[in-house]
């Protein structure tokens, strides 16, 4: 791979902008076969191209001359399948800029947008010919799939007489292929990243549902009493399967904490102090610190729980220092 | 320290006779099976066997190679044994507590083990992105209640029992330092270590950013791609082959029912590790051994601050004087108790305490690049703050 700079490598494609390359002829004119076999593959029933009778109602066409569909514009100066121009085209390469990137080490290509024109209906009869120029190159771009120049091709659909019936500007994405494959990670979607919602089974729904009820419930056994969290099917005391909650009154001491740096992970700002709350009714619970400098966190401290709704359908039970309250 | 039933059986019964390794690099640029398969194959080459000897085979539940697809590969026919320990890096000894008792019972003969992971080209631990939505993953059921918050790296995690350590003994950021800085000091003169060459000063570990206070960076351990795979294999076979066999010769599991995964945060103390301190009795009773007895320590470092809390639960120091018996240098090279002469996780490599087990071979056998004079007994430990388990090998 070229080591050659972005600055450079537009430096030296620039140049080969604005040739245009043509012309690419047709292998055959307009023939009804042809639009019938392209409507019939597309499933496109339009009476307008192959209805003769359709079409004598409609002045502005000619009742005896098949209209070819405005869509077919690129397929009549196509190469064959073995790759060859018709008849009398160029032999000049309209793919220089392409190749020229790809020598630099931007081998992926993406068909990014397709934006038509179209100035008026191709009959039966009709010869086309286009030619193509390369009209833009953009800077060096990053994007989620890679690296890459944003290249913008103009096609120009002529008839026999030489007049523009369609032209397109095609835009792909020339890039450099990523060793790893960027995978599912949405890092380029605009979506807003939520916190991770916790499960919520049939042995944790009763915690989010009461925190979303604006309660801190601590699981209590009903046979033996005894507090447990995080909650659990079964006592570890009495072995019981029977339970209820009380609501805490989210009062307590820190019993440990840490104040996260690194690495930064949405939607969290950072620092990040998390703390591991001694609660009054004598259970631990780990929460998020909120409103205290990190140097000014003590174990010890006494905090206070602040039902806080931090995002749509999760209340959490944030905790600030007491004295703040 | 808890005593179990008749733990003899398999004490002494099964040995280590063949250690091999893929380079540890950062992106491997082959898959896990590869890695795995050329970890095994040199293995089995080490201890001069063919693939066709293997009978059994242990490894992590997270590693993610299968063993019938290694089996097949490495010239193996058949496998009367196979076994998956869960809880990351917890399961760096199951597989070897397996082995062992396989082998004592008479169910198989020759046991590979072998843990193969792109750490680092692949899924990062330390990233916080990487659990499912399951909701039947046991492992997003137990994390829910820290995800919410943020509090989803495994450095903050240990952080919560770093800071309850320091605050009950009096230890600093410093005292943890020293471990990174003894750990650095042994890769620094090893080749196959990542931080080769690139030893650090305690000002420089006092320099590093905070991770998650009170982790610097230098107290947390790499993020690395290789593999580590091992022949354990009966006493009586392990005499015929060439190496020095390490015999297994005390190895235990251990859970407490104050054990979560990666967040033990409702026990009485958040200072010790509960797994080693039930453990540790159990360990060296099996092999009739005192920690007088022990001449090196691959323990599991992760972080730098959970070494301290294993020295004392495996009796090296009293409780909470570990901050002393490292500013001592006993863990440093030259040390009366040298930890990790390979450099750890800190220095070596992450390859979820597998390396630091192939050292433990090795300085049995006399083969290390840091070769500590004399080594008949060797401590190892799997993960802490999981469900874990330690072994003490010795020269056979």
């Amino acid at each position: 791979m070229s080591q050659a700079s972005p600055a450079e490598i537009l430096e030296r494609i620039k140049p080969l902008m604005h040739k245009r390359v043509g012309p690419y002829n047709s292998w055959n004119p307009v023939t009804r076969t042809h639009i019938w076999q392209w409507c019939s593959a597309m499933g496109d029933n339009n009476p307008l191209y192959l209805d003769d009778d359709y079409r004598g109602t409609h002045s502005e066409f000619n009742r005896d001359r098949a209209v070819a569909p405005p869509a077919m514009m690129q397929m009549w100066s196509m190469r064959d399948v073995h790759g060859n121009d018709g008849p009398g085209s160029t032999t000049d390469n309209l793919f220089e800029i392409l190749d020229a990137l790809e020598a630099e080490g931007y081998a992926g290509i993406m068909a990014v947008s397709y934006d038509q024109t179209f100035h008026r209906y191709l009959e039966e009869g009709d010869r086309a010919h286009h030619y193509s120029t390369i009209i833009n190159v953009s800077d060096l771009k990053t994007t989620a799939i890679g690296k890459g120049f944003f290249v913008t091709q103009l096609a120009e659909f002529m008839d026999q007489n030489d007049e523009l019936f369609a032209e397109a500007k095609i835009t792909y994405f020339k890039y450099q292929v990523p060793k790893q494959p960027p995978g599912a990670k949405p890092s380029s979607t605009p979506t807003k990243i939520n916190r991770i919602h916790p499960v919520e089974n049939h042995d944790h729904e009763h915690f989010w549902q009461g925190l979303r009820d604006g309660k801190l419930l601590i699981q209590q056994c009903s046979d033996c009493g005894k507090l447990r969290h995080p909650p659990q099917p079964m006592c570890e005391h009495c072995q019981s399967l029977n339970w209820t909650t009380i609501e805490s009154k989210g009062k307590g001491t820190v019993y440990t904490y840490t104040v996260m740096h690194y690495p930064e992970i949405p939607p969290f700002d950072y620092p990040n102090a998390i703390v591991l709350v001694e609660l009054e009714e004598g259970v631990r619970i780990v929460s998020q610190l909120v409103g205290t400098k990190p140097e000014d966190i003590r174990i010890g401290m006494p905090v206070a729980m602040k039902l806080t709704n931090v995002q749509e359908g999760m209340t959490l039970p944030l905790f600030h220092a007491a004295d703040n309250a | 320290m808890s005593q179990s039933g008749s733990p003899a059986t398999l004490a002494r019964k099964a040995a280590i006779v063949g250690i091999g390794a893929t380079e540890f690099s950062k992106d491997s640029g082959r898959s896990e099976m590869q890695l795995a398969c050329e970890a095994v194959k040199a293995a089995l080459d080490d201890a001069g066997l063919h693939g066709s000897a293997i009978d059994g085979m242990a490894s992590f539940s997270m590693d993610n190679n299968w063993e019938n697809e290694i089996l097949r590969q490495v010239g193996g026919n058949e496998l009367k044994f196979f076994a998956r320990t869960e809880f990351g890096g917890g399961a760096a000894c199951g597989p070897f507590v397996h082995a062992a008792t396989a082998i004592a019972s008479g169910l198989c003969d020759t046991v590979v083990i072998y843990r193969a992971l792109n750490e680092r080209s692949g899924l990062r631990f330390g990233s916080g992105q990487m659990m499912n939505n399951s909701p039947l993953d046991p492992n997003i059921i137990n994390f829910s209640h820290y995800f919410p918050y943020g509090f989803m790296t495994p450095a903050a995690w240990i952080a919560f029992s770093a800071r309850r350590y320091m605050h009950e003994y009096g230890a600093t950021s410093e005292d943890f330092g020293r471990v990174a800085v003894a750990m650095r000091d042994f890769a620094a003169t090893n080749p196959n270590a990542f931080f080769y060459q690139r030893p650090i000063t305690l000002e420089e570990h006092q320099g590093s950013r905070m991770i998650a206070d009170p982790l610097r960076l230098y107290d947390c351990c790499q993020e690395s791609d290789g593999a580590v795979a091992f022949v354990v294999t009966s006493v009586e076979r392990a005499r015929d082959l060439a190496n020095t066999p390490a015999l297994i010769a005390g190895a235990r599991q251990s859970i407490v029912k104050e054990s979560r995964m990666m967040t033990p945060f409702y026990g009485d103390s958040l200072s010790g590790i509960a797994e080693f301190d039930a453990c540790a009795g159990d360990v060296y009773s099996m092999a009739g051994l005192a920690p007088d007895d022990i001449d090196v320590a691959c323990l599991y470092d992760h972080f730098s601050p959970w070494v301290l809390p294993q020295l004392e639960a495996f009796g090296f120091c009293d409780r909470g004087e570990a901050k002393d018996f490292i500013k001592d240098g006993h863990i440093a090279r030259g040390g009366k108790l040298p930890v990790n002469p390979h450099g750890g996780q800190l220095g070596e490599a992450y390859i979820h305490g597998m390396n630091g087990i192939a050292e433990a071979v090795r300085q049995i056998r006399g083969t290390s690049v840091n070769q500590v004079a004399g080594v008949n007994h060797v401590l190892i430990t799997a993960g802490a703050g999981v469900p874990t388990g330690a072994a003490i090998l010795e020269k056979g």
